[in-house]
């Protein structure tokens, strides 16, 4: 009774505190600050048609550095978790079996995602899209393949290797910014080139590229290793 | 001041899913529901914070042939925020790692006692 | 005017489908409205002129969320049954 009271009481605070949030809450009509800059002048710098791309990897690639290494601190520590001892690790899965579709689509589709997903992060500086989204693209092809075969065998070696590499030359694109151009992580180490084609806005294509191997390959660790951990008895 | 618009609408549906997960969190007690609590919070908050960047009748920050376009591509006055969306993109991914994280530790909790209902892990009460 | 109809539509079928996420006795039952809440927040943000935002959410929130939590539930069927 106490603790329902307490829990109202708590919700009401916080539903107060929103409303009066909304009430002073004035809708913007114009850009100001450092989004008008950027909207304003965004294009001209960095060259990139998606501003938010080069607020992502340019302006604000840090954020970006911090973001990736706390993806890969999460897949470390999961792998960490759902360690399997070497009894567990030998066993098969019990399944029912796929269905014919499920088996014959997968084979046919996730060769196709996967590209899927390489155009959507290429295109991140021109279309909607990026590292992000087409490394969950490439994920959600993982994923598919092993919905379809349950004790399919992922080779570690090409999953680290992958990731390492990806991460080692985002920084070391970043470090070049600083030694070529105006500072950690600047674009501008390769020429500009024409405005709005895939060839343009200097290192952000292959900056954008290495993130989304990247992403694809921490988060196929993650739905690999819960795939592997139904093993476990 | 006008109730109509798209800005305060959505910031409505951000304070509402945030008030809604933190009910979540503080009345389940199966710690998947705690876990699912703080995934609705988190959009909550996703949609809060790209509702704060939306300017009314801008269209996306993407220079296109749809939108205007001033001198060297200026696109000033035509387009929404993107420092939030920007922000959002990560948190996003930032949610899926956790939330990741939240069931392995749930899966290792199970493990230990076959029970998921948090009023059975009362080891450090005494 | 019809993307202001459609917000308060999607938001109360979110508020709706979140409080039946929050109260369902069903675990998969509610893991699936939680996903349905990231897809009506996909389409909200959509609206809200970030159609990157809205791809991302998309993909992750209510794709690889759900499909992990629905292998968290799988492993703890096998011992209630």
């Amino acid at each position: 009774m106490l603790r329902n009271l307490l829990i109202s009481l708590l919700l009401l605070s916080f539903v107060y505190i929103f409303y009066n949030l909304y009430v002073g809450f004035t809708p913007k009509t114009e850009l100001d600050g450092i989004a008008a800059h950027y909207a304003d002048k965004g294009a001209a710098e960095i060259g990139a048609a998606n501003l938010v791309t080069a607020v992502v990897v340019t302006y604000r690639g840090f954020d970006t550095l911090g973001e990736v290494t706390i993806l890969f601190l999460t897949a470390s520590i999961i792998g960490f978790f759902l360690k399997l001892t070497e009894a567990d690790e030998n066993k098969v899965i019990i399944h029912r079996g796929t269905s014919e579709l499920l088996a014959t689509s997968s084979n046919l589709l996730v060769p196709i995602i996967i590209l899927f997903g390489i155009y959507v992060f290429m295109n991140g500086h021109l279309t909607p899209g990026g590292g992000f989204q087409g490394g969950a693209i490439i994920a959600s092809a993982i994923a598919l393949a092993i919905l379809a075969n349950p004790n399919m065998h992922i080779n570690h070696q090409i999953i680290l290797w992958v990731e390492s590499i990806s991460g080692v030359v985002f920084v070391l694109m970043g470090v070049l910014g600083i030694l070529l151009a105006g500072g950690f992580l600047d674009n501008r180490i390769l020429p500009q080139g024409q405005f709005g084609t895939l060839l343009s806005a200097g290192a952000i294509p292959i900056i954008y590229s290495f993130i989304g191997l990247k992403v694809g390959a921490e988060i196929s660790n993650i739905l690999e290793k819960y795939q592997k951990s139904q093993k476990e008895s | 001041m006008e109730f109509f618009e798209l800005g305060k609408i959505s910031l409505l549906i951000g304070f509402g899913l945030i008030v809604l997960g933190f009910w979540g969190i503080l009345s389940q007690k199966n710690i998947i529901k705690i876990i699912l609590s703080f995934t609705i919070m988190e959009t909550g908050v996703n949609i809060l914070i790209v509702s704060l960047g939306y300017v009314k009748g801008k269209t996306a920050p993407i220079i296109d042939s749809a939108v205007e376009q001033g001198a060297n591509h200026s696109v000033l006055g035509q387009v929404v925020d993107p420092v939030p969306q920007a922000l959002v993109l990560t948190a996003i991914v930032i949610g899926f790692g956790t939330t990741a994280l939240l069931l392995a530790y749930a899966m290792k909790l199970f493990k230990a006692k076959r029970t998921l209902q948090i009023n059975n892990f009362n080891d450090l009460k005494w | 005017m019809i993307y202001i109809l459609i917000a308060s539509f999607i938001g109360l079928l979110s508020f709706v489908i979140g409080a039946l996420a929050i109260q369902s006795k069903k675990l998969s039952v509610a893991v699936i409205a939680t996903g349905v809440v990231s897809l009506f927040s996909s389409i909200l943000f959509l609206l809200m002129a970030a159609p990157d935002v809205a791809m991302t959410e998309a993909s992750i929130g209510s794709g690889l969320t759900t499909l992990i939590y629905f292998y968290v539930l799988n492993k703890i069927k096998k011992h209630h049954a």
